[in-house]
């Protein structure tokens, strides 16, 4: 019934313990920054149970970050909520390639929508065979859930103590958790390219915009640059620019 | 409405939406979203809003754009990435310096 009928035994079980050691690493490496994400939370002016609410429902670490950096910068409420929708966009593209590996249907494929996210979508994708994957898919996604929520609340309780937020550079700090987020996508030129834009747009429209409004409008950014085949201008500073879904 | 019941009300919202999207992923036809416009667009989009957040998180201060202690913190953060420094650990020097700086004066 599956497609790994004709894999031998003991090379099987040796993919298993591989993915599930990998979906481990990657679960302890992401849930720790979790601190960091409940700590600059409340520290944005969220309260502690907003904070979990965030983990335990928006669930995708870019789009929680930026929720949180549009409402401390004194954004909209609908500008935070339409940068995160826009930065879990990819999450749509990840669930395409997933969906033909799990095969759910019901509440499982819920659960599976709920924990797709960056890191369960690459440990699922660098496994060997369907059924090594949808492990390593289940043990990052549900690992990374309970990591991350257990760190969330954490750090909340420590950004909560610490007072002053600026006192203890966590406004940079986060501003380095945007950057972390950003630098593996910064592979191809054309990723730069619309980066260096995009920061420029959002600094040029800051004096005037209202707050959140300078981010999604660096979105329009990627629109424009994204829409032809190659832009002439993209195409001229680099030849490996199309951005697929990284497998 | 209060702005803590706003919050609160853009919290499921986003939760909503983040859901929603990732669902959708689940369940259209994979050769729809595979389109190469699509797939690129999703992409480009992911990084021009990050480092839109960089930008504003690093240099601007209320409706100011500003120079100050985060600007070296996250070019510290930079070089720390550029040597394959962890994730936390990125945060966390960058806290660190912005943190001695602003002490220093």
């Amino acid at each position: 019934m599956t497609e790994a009928d004709g894999t031998a035994a003991p090379v099987r079980t040796a993919a298993r313990r591989t993915a599930v050691r990998q979906a481990l690493s990657v679960s302890a490496a992401t849930g720790v920054y979790g601190i960091s994400f409940g700590a600059l939370s409340v520290t944005a002016g969220l309260d502690l149970w907003q904070t979990m609410a965030l983990s335990l429902l928006m669930f995708t670490g870019g789009s929680q970050f930026a929720f949180i950096g549009v409402i401390g910068a004194g954004g909209a409420p609908g500008a935070a909520v339409a940068t995160a929708g826009l930065l879990g966009a990819r999450n749509a593209l990840y669930g395409a390639a997933l969906a033909p590996l799990l095969r759910g249907r019901g509440p499982r494929s819920w659960a599976a929508a709920h924990v797709t996210i960056d890191e369960s979508m690459a440990v699922a994708t660098a496994q060997p065979d369907p059924v090594v994957a949808r492990i390593g898919f289940w043990w990052t996604g549900l690992g990374v859930f309970a990591l991350w929520n257990l760190f969330t609340v954490v750090g909340a309780l420590v950004g909560d103590a610490l007072g002053d937020p600026t006192r203890w550079g966590l406004d940079a700090a986060a501003a380095a958790a945007f950057l972390g987020l950003l630098w593996p996508r910064l592979a191809h030129r054309a990723a730069q390219v619309v980066a260096a834009i995009a920061v420029c747009v959002a600094l040029l429209l800051t004096p005037d915009a209202p707050a959140g409004v300078p981010v999604l409008a660096a979105a329009v950014v990627a629109v424009v640059a994204g829409w032809h085949e190659e832009t002439p201008r993209l195409a001229r500073l680099g030849r490996s620019a199309p951005q697929r879904v990284r497998r | 409405m209060s702005a803590y019941a706003a919050t609160w009300v853009a919290v499921v919202a986003g939760a909503v939406v983040c859901f929603v999207t990732k669902l959708a992923g689940h369940r259209v036809p994979e050769h729809w979203l595979a389109q190469p416009r699509v797939a690129r667009i999703a992409g480009l989009v992911t990084v021009a809003l990050l480092a839109a957040l960089v930008a504003v998180q690093t240099f601007t201060t209320g409706a100011d754009v500003t120079v100050d202690a985060r600007v070296v913190a996250v070019a510290v953060a930079a070089v720390a990435l550029a040597l394959r420094a962890p994730f936390i650990v990125v945060v966390v020097l960058a806290a660190v310096v912005a943190a001695v700086l602003r002490a220093l004066g």
